[in-house]
Parts: C-alpha cells; structure tokens; sequence
C-alpha cells in the first residue's frame, strides 16, 4: 500500500544525503614541501638567493623561459620578430595574461619589470649597456631597440636563475631596485597565488593554485611550456633539522624534501615509500675562487699551478661521497650543456702535483701562506677547504686555512684587504649550473676589475672573450669563442672549477610529476 | 613587599642598558655582514655595499646605537633586515609556541622531578634512590638533541603515536597542539628533571636529618605528612632556586629543541637571527630574554615568602 508519509520521508531522507553529499568538502590537495631554505624576503630581484628565485617561479611568470634542452622558449610573450638588421626586437603578449588582482598584464608592466631587473642583475647590465631603449608600442606589444647586433637578447630575457627576470606590474617594478618589495606587492602573473596571511616567516609559506592562469598549449619542459598546476595548494614547511626532514618524510607528514642532505640519501632510498628524483640533471660545480688582487694569486703563473695541481674526484669524494651524485667535468660551463667543451683542459686538472711544483718555482712564488677560507657549516662545502689544502701543500703551497662560518666567509670575501690583515687568497663555493652556462652568464668569468665579483679579476683579453661572446648571433661562432676564451682562461683562470655534483629531490611515491629543471618548480606535479 | 618588587623592577633598568651595550657591541665586533647575507652569493661587492647604505650599516658604530637606543625607549624595535616586517611582530608570531613549550616542560618536569626527588632521599640507597641518582646523570650528559632523535624514531617513525615534527596553534586544534607538545617538552624536560631531582633529593635529605621531622614523626604523624608537610616544605627554597635558575636552561635548550622539532618559536628565531646576522632581530630577543629571566628571578624570590614565613622583604 501506497504510504504518503513515508514515501515523503524518504524523498526528505534522499535529498538530505544527497545534500549532505553535494555539501560535503572536498579534500583540497595540499603538497608540503621541505626547501633548501626558509623564504625570509620576498623580492627575487633583490637578492640573488636561490630560495627566492623558486618562490619566484612560484608567484611571477616569465617573459621566455628555457626547456629541458637548453633552447629558451617563448612564456608570457606570444609572438616576437627581429629586424633585417638584427637591431630592433619586437615582442607581443599573449592574450588572456593577469595579475593575481584581476588587473591585465600590460607591455608598460613587462619594460618597468625588465628595467628593475637590469638594475640588479650582470647579464641585465650587459643587455641594457648595449640596449638604445626599450619602448611600448601598445598595450601587449614592447620593442627593444640595441646599438648593435646582440647575441644575447633572449637568452638573458629566458636566464633561468638568479635573477630571473620576473615579470611584476608596473606599481611593483618601479620600487627602487635597491629596496625590497612590500609584501602587498607580492602580486604575479604566474601559476600560484601568494597568500599573505598565512606567510609565517619560520614556520611556512602557502601558494594557492592560480585558478585564472592560462597556461600555454605547449607541454611543459624545463621552465618552458604550460604551467598547469595539479594541486590546490602548495605549502613550504620551515624545517631546518635535516634529520628531522628525513622522520616527517617517512612518517608521511610531508611530500617532498628539495635537498635531502647526500649522507642521509642511503636512508632514504632503502625506503620503499620514498624516491629520490635528480630533478636537475646538469646539477652543480664546486668552484675555488681566487682572489686575483692578493700576491702571490696576482700571478697568473701561480693561479695556474693551483689549476696543474688539483683533482676533482678528490674533492667529490670528501663531500659528496657516492659517485652516483658527482662527475667528474673539465667543462667549466657544466657538462651537458650546449658549451660544454675540454679545449684547453688537458694539462690541468690532473693532480699533477710534481708539474705545478715546477710552475711555481718558475713563478717564483716566496712561500707566503695563502689564506684559504674554510666554511664550517654547510654539509656541501665543509670538506671541499681541507682537500684544495692538502693538494696545493702537495704542489709546494704553504696554506693557512682559516675556518669560520658561511656567513662570516661570505661577508669577509668582499673586502680587499690583505689576507693576513682580515682579507683573504681564495674560498670554496658551489654554483648552480644554470647560472654558468655562457661566460657572460657565469659571474666569476667576469675580469672587469673593480667592477667583476670579489676576487676582482683585472684581464682585458677574457673581457674582450666575453663582449665578442655577447655579440656574437650564430651559436656555432658563440661555440668557438667559448673555445678560444677556454684555452686562454686555462693560463689566466679567474677561478677552477672542481667537479660538478647533484642534489636529487626526495619524495614519497605518490608525488608524480616533478619537471626536470634548473630550479624546482611546482606545476604539474600532482598527488595521488 | 611592594617596597622591594618596585626596587627590584628598577633594578632592571641597568640590567637592560648593559646587556643592551653588551649585545650591540658584540654583534658589531662578531664578523659576518647582514648586507652580504641579503645580498646573496652571486651578488657584486657594489650591490652588497648599496644594500649596507641602504640599512645604515655605514654609519659610525655609536650613532647607529643612538638611533636604535632611540627608537628601543619609544618602544620601537626596528624592522628585521630580511622580513619586511617589525621585529615586534615577529616576536608576537614566535612567542607561542615558546611559551607553550617552556610551560609543559616546566609542568611536566616539576611534577615528575619533586616527587622523585623526595621519594629518592626517603628511601636513601635503595635501588629507587640508585636509579633516580644514574638517570639524573644520565639526563645531564644525553644532550639534548639526541634525546629528541631518540625519541622521534621510537614515538614518531617506529609506532607512528605522535607526529615528528610542527606546531599547531592552541586555539586552533587543541589535541593537535597537545600530541605536538608532547616529544618537545620530553625531549627538553629529561636536563631539567635530572636537575631539580637531585637537588630535590639532596635537600629534602638535609631536612630529614633535622629535629623537627623526628619530632613529627615521634607525634605519630604518617609518612605522608611528615614528607610533603613539613619536609618538602623546608627544603622548598633551594628547589624554587634551582627551578628558577632552569628556566635559563631551558632557554637554551629551547634553541635545540625547537629546531630538532620544527617549532617556529623564539629559540629558532634567535638561531635564524644570529646566522644571517639580522641586528635588530637578535637584539630585540635578547633583550627579551633577558627581562623574561630577570622578571622570572624576583617571582622566585617573592615565592620564597609564601614557603619560608622567615622570608621578608
């Protein structure tokens, strides 16, 4: 029999699960992340710190950006020509592009972003040094007008790492370059939305999908292509205890470490539940910096017999341990990359302690002490001082190394005073290889004196290398500059570069999706 | 009483302005450079020097201490070099999870070490007395991190009870905040248990052998009474001292503990702080600690009244 009330009843039951279905939340997918560093600013122009350049890529897109092969990519930009005369630069915007606010990307936004930008970065300088002017045509179209033929111009508006030139709105992009941004300024164009009140300097960062974003048609590859976010928030987790890192990796609390330190990796890879990815495939090169202005390092002779003396794998071995995370690469613009090339190498690099004894003696090196700076706290530089010690005491050096924090090396190596009044000779660093892929690029090529980085490198012939390089437009020539500039840098280095090393990314297995690229980005990874 | 509070909050005052001298002095003579820092690796020595003009770091030693005494008397704190945002709000943001760390410890120490303590000079060499005695030396020389690793890999990894790392706002999750409070203030309570039980037993022991303890247990007064009456009672003052003293410890430890368990509180700020070399941030902190310890001292000193009525001030 036909019962009104409980076929009400149940029609009331029904629509109140369906109700409580269609109300019920759906889990967002959050990934949290352990970074190399916790984000204190949020300016990626101001500094040149890595961790800002990822919180970079993070909130701000790009006008190019280079793909896994090392070819740079139009982003933002949709079309752009050259002139007949290679002079003149056109670029257009795709359409659809918006800042987190709502408000359009505008041409005056991208010229007022490239012009901060060359204010603070070397390949920027270089490219606005040989710029006439840059100027908006309309809304979406910028040209850029150069005094001559200039090889450099998309590979410095695609540089993939510090300092990437981050497209910001006009408001933003014309705060003094030498002062950071606001934090109400942290607005982009770019795949994840900055969300300010929840910022906790220390404790984490939260990016929020940017659900507007139009990513390209392209697939992603490297920096380039669509940025199509497949999580609905991305958390970076202050942890500063890597072995603390390592248990909230394992018990599930966490995604991802970016860099797991190398001897905790054995832990991770006998679990089951986690993986380690080499997201970064031309990873890293440890460098030995001289400081050119010293004696005896004012002596090209005396830098050379530090190049004759040294081995790489020695130093590869003391700190990085396992040669599945290091190679051994002459190439000082990183082995894989398109420059990459031996020419001049062969006599240097070898150990050859006996030779670079000669060397020295021919140089008439005195026996001053060379004051060696020896960073203490940091995993991946500690061992790298003892082993340059121990080589260059094999060659005939007398070396005083001098131990000290990274902080204190890294504002002690600016000062040209001489190194037994608090200067110093040379110092150990790590270079990210995206960063070094071209010799105007890689900052301790740079030999213009005063104006080059601390070790202040005074070679008219590397600077002349250097300008051809810039101007040079085939990439076949732009090779064999490389190689000519080698080959004399060989004899009068600025700097040795002492193996190229790998920091893998660990993750639980259900993380997929992490793109092979210079800097950790975060499109296109999902959670299962 | 109030005679001698209102003497003693004075007597903070030089407290202050010499731990204040003090820290900017060494901060300004320790080497390191906060522009450098800011800076980044791949910075020219002239964008490091723009960035120290633009921080005042060129100017002389003493003005840049006038100005920031200056700015500290109107109660303005400076600005971190690296957040863009007051050192005061950073402190409002960090000061949580230290306080509700200091607090659990201090409960949880106080209420395991006392009755220990007391239990331990009861019964003097008994194998209660022994273990009390090994596990307070042992509390002494485990240090602190190590404990922490200890326990995470037990608590956290291998049975999966708690969580290894974070912090959750008390007013947010109030059992989340709890099971992450947990590890921490084990981890930070094994010194200082180690600490106020051997005191605790060692005084108590003192009291035992006095007249006044014969002469309430010849009134028949069970063992109980005699001990938290008027044993424990007696030997309060050394235990209150040693108890205000700790927090000092724990100050310390709280630097360790905090990192080891991802706790973004005071302790972490001041480790963050002293490596990127962020003056005002430092400063602030510990000036901070330093009223916290000097304010914790004279509440010791005023308890000392409330369990040894010979106590006036």
């Amino acid at each position: 029999m036909f019962s009104f009330r409980k076929s009400a009843l149940a029609v009331l039951a029904a629509a109140s699960v369906g109700g409580l279905m269609a109300a019920a939340p759906v889990q967002a997918q959050t990934l949290k992340v352990v970074m190399h560093s916790d984000v204190k600013i949020l300016d990626p122009i101001w500094t040149t710190a890595y961790i800002q350049r990822n919180h970079g890529y993070m909130v701000w897109d790009t006008l190019f950006a280079m793909d896994e092969k090392f070819d740079v990519k139009p982003q933002m930009v949709d079309k752009y020509d050259v002139s007949a005369d290679k002079l003149t630069w056109t670029f257009t915007l795709r359409d659809g592009l918006e800042w987190h606010d709502g408000k359009p990307v505008t041409a005056e936004d991208c010229v007022a972003s490239i012009k901060r930008w060359a204010a603070r970065d070397s390949m920027g300088q270089k490219l606005m040094a040989s710029a006439e002017g840059l100027e908006v045509v309309d809304a979406k179209t910028f040209k850029l007008k150069m005094k001559e033929p200039y090889g450099l111009v998309l590979q410095s508006l695609g540089k993939p790492s510090s300092n990437v030139p981050f497209m910001m709105p006009k408001k933003t992009a014309e705060t003094d370059p030498m002062q950071q941004i606001k934090i109400e300024d942290v607005i982009g164009s770019g795949p994840f939305v900055f969300k300010a009140d929840e910022w906790k300097p220390g404790e984490k960062i939260v990016y929020v999908k940017n659900t507007k974003y139009k990513p390209r048609a392209e697939p992603p590859s490297g920096l380039s292509g669509g940025k199509v976010v497949k999580v609905d928030r991305v958390e970076w987790i202050a942890m500063p205890d890597a072995q603390t890192q390592i248990g909230a990796l394992q018990s599930g609390e966490i995604d991802m470490i970016e860099a797991p330190g190398h001897d905790l990796l054995p832990l991770l890879a006998k679990d089951k539940n986690i993986n380690l990815l080499n997201g970064n495939p031309t990873g890293n090169q440890y460098t030995f910096r001289f400081n050119s202005t010293a004696k005896p390092f004012d002596n090209t002779k005396v830098r050379h017999a530090v190049f004759v003396a040294f081995a790489q794998e020695d130093f590869l071995k003391a700190t990085i341990g396992d040669p599945q995370w290091f190679k051994v690469c002459k190439a000082p613009f990183v082995c894989g990359t398109p420059l990459a090339t031996d020419a001049g190498m062969a006599d240097v690099l070898n150990g050859n302690a006996a030779k670079a004894k000669q060397l020295l003696t021919e140089a008439g090196y005195d026996g001053t002490p060379i004051v060696l700076m020896h960073s203490t706290d940091l995993q991946v530089l500690t061992n790298l001082a003892p082993v340059a010690k121990a080589q260059m005491e094999r060659a005939g050096f007398k070396v005083d190394m001098v131990s000290m924090d990274w902080q204190t090396l890294v504002a002690r190596r600016v000062k040209k005073d001489p190194p037994n009044a608090g200067g110093w000779h040379a110092f150990l660093t790590s270079w990210v290889a995206a960063d070094i892929l071209n010799p105007v690029m890689a900052g301790f090529f740079n030999a213009s004196c005063d104006k080059a980085m601390f070790g202040w490198p005074c070679d008219a012939t590397i600077e002349k290398f250097r300008d051809q390089f810039a101007k040079e437009t085939d990439p076949a020539k732009q090779k064999q500059i490389v190689e000519d500039l080698q080959k004399y840098w060989v004899d009068h280095p600025t700097h040795i570069n002492v193996g190229q090393w790998y920091a893998p990314l660990a993750r639980r297995n259900n993380i997929e999706g992490n793109l092979i690229a210079p800097a950790p980005v975060f499109w296109n990874v999902s959670k299962k | 009483m109030l005679d001698f509070i209102a003497r003693r909050l004075i007597a903070i005052i030089p407290v202050l302005a010499v731990v204040a001298v003090f820290v900017f002095l060494m901060l300004r003579l320790t080497p390191g450079d906060p522009a450098a820092v800011i800076a980044g690796d791949n910075a020219t020595s002239d964008q490091i020097a723009d960035i120290r003009a633009k921080l005042g770091l060129n100017e002389p030693i003493w003005t840049q201490f006038a100005i920031w005494i200056g700015n500290v008397l109107q109660g303005n704190f400076g600005e971190s070099f690296f957040f863009k945002k007051t050192v005061a709000e950073l402190i409002a943001q960090r000061v949580e999870p230290t306080l509700a760390l200091a607090i659990c410890t201090l409960l949880f120490a106080v209420t395991v070490s006392v009755p220990i303590g007391v239990m331990a000079a009861y019964r003097q060499g008994s194998l209660l007395d022994r273990a009390v005695m090994g596990f307070s030396v042992l509390g002494f020389s485990v240090p602190g991190f190590v404990i922490g690793y200890c326990l995470i890999y037990v608590f956290a990894i291998e049975l999966g009870w708690l969580p290894v790392q974070g912090y959750i706002r008390i007013g947010v999750n109030f059992w989340g905040f709890l099971e992450r409070m947990i590890l921490p203030s084990l981890t930070l309570s094994v010194g200082f248990i180690a600490l106020i039980s051997r005191i605790t037993r060692a005084s108590v022991l003192e009291v035992l052998n006095e007249d006044y303890i014969r002469t309430a247990r010849a009134k028949g007064l069970s063992n109980r009474v005699v001990l938290m009456r008027h044993a424990l009672r007696n030997a309060a003052v050394p235990i209150l001292t040693v108890i205000g003293l700790g927090i000092a410890i724990l100050i310390g430890g709280a630097v360790v503990t905090e990192s080891v368990f991802g706790l973004p509180g005071l302790g972490r700020l001041t480790v963050e702080a002293v490596l990127s070399r962020d003056f005002p941030t430092i400063q602030t902190v510990i000036l901070l600690f330093s009223v916290v310890y000097v304010v914790i001292n004279l509440l010791i000193d005023i308890s000392y009244t409330l369990f040894d009525p010979r106590i006036r001030y």
